[in-house]
């Protein structure tokens, strides 16, 4: 279609200005996932074990992770403004639950005999952690990481709004000048980015199976 | 908050259009969804090909989808139908699909030994029996939609996110307290009615 | 080896506790069995020995050290631990499974590698074939095998086993447990046993604690247990046919009549079976003796397993008042 031509040559037209926009995009959401996977996967781990701490930090989880995520980037906008880093904040508040709820299912859903056996051998906690709950935990976690990092991606086009640059400036700009072409080149790359991701994601997945736990 | 007391009608317009266009969307989704659910339970080939296909749309960043369409169809409420029915199809038809797989088979192998016919079976053992996990599905969507229609509000499918927007282009804090909250409210709330009814069918088909 | 003194354990919300003054002693290379009904608290006495559960007073020392105040981690890393359920970790090899206490306390390389390989022969599986394996390849009965080579990997000089063989089907159970005994048969351990088996109890024990609701009831070798039960519950924990049970003890060479001739034709039996199997062959034959094939001459005899099965008169009159 000459849409895609079209959207092409502003790209070539433009090229510091997508790359820049792409750039943004990307660091934007490496960087709120990596932050929330500091902080949710220890916190799940942490919360695995204390049953009544759990059950409020999972219970606000499983409200974050039903609220919109427009709301919540719109939200912090009165308190922290505009710009990069309200929007790295909304998007690491919007990575943290399903990270948290994955994590904690995970090490809780860890077979108790094979917890008892390590224990009863000998194993400190933190080596029954390292060695056998986070390994054996490890798919779950996994899988939860990969649905953060499609709604980080997903989520950081919507940034554009609060003024955190990104793919989304395309669209926004393209709707409001109704220029077509700009629609693609915001929509196109952020979708590719988003598949990538998710593709990515899963085989990091698979490859951070155990041997073991292959069917 | 005075400002919220005092526009309640805006809110409350935003509100009942973001409420209609959620509940269009989910109930042309989980009509599709049925049938194709359906026929996935049955046939491996349509299991993985319906769920690769609805995986990719579901990946798909909202705005982005979005703005994919509007060369399509341009602006307006039929624009965040299509995409808000794309993003439920994939929970729906995997929940329908795996629900009915799930029935225990001797069950549905009793019912035919008693004379049942196919429709008979999936009227009246196989759906009622699936429906846990459907019902579990239809809760994820009706969150999915109720959040993409707040961001579909760009494209003028009105909904709460019109108060957002106006919000955030006039610096108007208020507005976007109200639309913002609004809608976190809505899906919580929703959320929340959706985890009772599936507690409650949970029950009866246990 | 092992001490256990005065010791009581409560858990919270309990009406009467698991464990009431328990003192008990395991000499050094012997298997003490722990067996009783559900709730008596042989379990939680077990894992007190490893500080799985901590007592609320008593104590109990391993070779003379307390318990309580050795480190856990250090503790357990020189007690062999096998439980019922097994709990081979499933995202490791066999070999990694058995070599995990070494790699806990530090060896090296080679020696955890040769040492698992001696293991997983010694428990009767090859290690060339199983050693890369992992465990939802292996039977119920080949994963407790590998759990016991996991046990006995560091050497451990006192071991505790609860319900080992539970999760395994009758015919396989029958078959570890005589691997296991041929097993411990060339090592000098202490192993602390649980069962609710009371035939597994006789056959393993060197000495049977029976508990019940807490309490010690009776703590003697399984002869001493059968002939002389301390009470009505221990009578009918045993079973009724626990004179049936003590013939299964005794080997057919031990009531050997030496001076008895048999005629041609004789029926016999081979000398490592137990009166018990003797009597069994008597009945079905309808004969009343066998000769002895291999080991000791003469025959067995119906009336010689009576001489040794009855129990004098004063105790039957004693128990009848």
């Amino acid at each position: 279609m000459t849409l895609f031509v079209e959207a092409w040559q502003f790209i070539v037209a433009h090229p510091e200005r997508f790359l820049s926009a792409l750039w943004t995009h990307i660091a934007l959401s490496a960087s709120a996932l990596a932050i929330a996977v500091a902080i949710a996967v220890p916190a799940g781990v942490a919360l695995a074990s204390s049953r009544r701490a759990a059950q409020f930090a999972i219970a606000a989880a499983n409200v974050g992770r039903t609220v919109p995520s427009l709301a919540v980037l719109a939200l912090v906008m009165p308190i922290l403004g505009t710009g990069f880093a309200p929007s790295l904040f909304a998007l690491t508040l919007l990575a943290l639950p399903p990270i948290l709820i994955n994590t904690y299912t995970a090490i809780r859903q860890v077979e108790p005999d094979v917890v008892d056996a390590a224990r009863g051998m000998g194993m400190t906690r933190r080596e029954i952690v390292r060695k056998v709950e986070l390994p054996l935990a490890a798919p779950v976690i996994f899988a939860g990481i990969r649905i953060a990092a499609v709604q980080v991606i997903s989520g950081a086009v919507l940034a554009a709004y609060i003024g955190g640059g990104g793919l989304g400036d395309f669209i926004t700009a393209g709707i409001a000048m109704m220029a077509l072409p700009q629609l693609i080149v915001g929509a196109v790359p952020a979708t590719l980015l988003a598949l990538g991701a998710d593709r990515l994601f899963g085989a990091l997945q698979r490859a951070l199976t155990p041997a073991g736990l292959r069917t | 908050m005075t400002w919220f007391l005092r526009n309640w009608d805006q809110v409350a317009i935003a509100l009942w259009q973001h409420i209609v266009i959620s509940v269009t969307s989910l109930a042309i989704a989980f009509a599709i969804s049925l049938v194709v659910g359906i026929w996935a339970a049955r046939h491996d080939r349509v299991m993985h090909w319906a769920l690769g296909v609805s995986g990719v749309l579901y990946t798909i960043p909202t705005l982005a989808f979005l703005a994919l369409l509007i060369p399509l169809v341009g602006l307006g409420r039929s624009n965040a139908i299509i995409c808000m029915v794309a993003f439920s199809l994939m929970i729906l038809v995997r929940n329908v699909a795996v629900g009915i797989r799930e029935v225990p088979p001797e069950v549905v192998d009793a019912a035919r030994g008693m004379g049942m016919s196919s429709g008979e079976i999936l009227r009246r053992i196989e759906l009622p029996l699936a429906l846990p996990v459907i019902v579990a599905g239809l809760r994820i969507a009706t969150v999915t939609v109720i959040s993409v229609a707040v961001v579909a509000a760009y494209v003028n499918a009105g909904g709460l996110g019109t108060l957002i927007f106006s919000g955030i282009s006039s610096d108007h804090a208020p507005k976007i307290w109200a639309g913002a909250l609004t809608a976190c409210a809505l899906a919580i709330i929703a959320d929340w009615a959706l985890a009772q009814l599936e507690r409650g069918v949970r029950r009866r088909a246990e | 080896m092992i001490e256990i003194t005065g010791l009581t354990k409560r858990f919270p919300g309990a009406s009467h506790p698991a464990i009431d003054h328990l003192t008990l002693s395991v000499p050094e290379g012997e298997v003490c069995v722990l067996i009783g009904p559900s709730g008596c608290g042989k379990t939680t006495t077990m894992r007190i020995v490893n500080r799985m559960i901590e007592p609320d007073s008593g104590t109990v020392t391993v070779n003379g050290s307390d318990v309580m105040a050795v480190d856990p981690a250090t503790l357990r890393r020189h007690i062999g631990y096998v439980i019922q359920q097994i709990g081979l970790f499933p995202h490791w090899t066999i070999a990694e499974n058995v070599a995990t206490v070494p790699k806990l306390l530090g060896w090296d390389a080679g020696r955890i590698a040769a040492r698992v390989d001696e293991l997983l022969a010694l428990v009767g599986m090859d290690p060339a074939t199983y050693r890369d394996r992992f465990p939802r390849e292996l039977s119920g009965g080949q994963k407790q095998r590998v759990g016991v080579a996991r046990a006995l990997a560091a050497d451990p000089p006192v071991m505790l086993m609860d319900e080992p063989f539970g999760a395994i089907d009758p015919i396989t159970r029958a078959r570890l447990q005589d691997e296991f005994l041929r097993i411990l048969h060339g090592l000098r351990k202490t192993i602390v046993f649980v069962t609710h088996d009371i035939d597994e109890a006789i056959r393993m024990g060197d000495r049977i604690a029976i508990m019940k609701d807490g309490a010690l009831v009776q703590y003697d070798t399984p002869e001493a247990i059968l002939s002389a039960p301390a009470n009505a519950f221990v009578e009918a924990f045993v079973g009724a046919d626990r004179a049936l049970k003590r013939l299964a003890l005794i080997p057919v060479g031990d009531a050997a009549d030496a001076s008895r001739a048999l005629p041609a034709g004789t029926p016999s039996i081979t000398a490592s079976a137990s009166l018990r199997d003797a009597l069994s062959q008597m009945l079905a034959q309808g004969v009343d003796a066998l000769a002895i094939d291999g080991g000791a001459p003469g025959a067995v005899t119906l009336a010689g397993i009576r001489a040794r099965t009855r129990t004098t008169p004063s105790d039957e009159e004693a128990r009848s008042l």
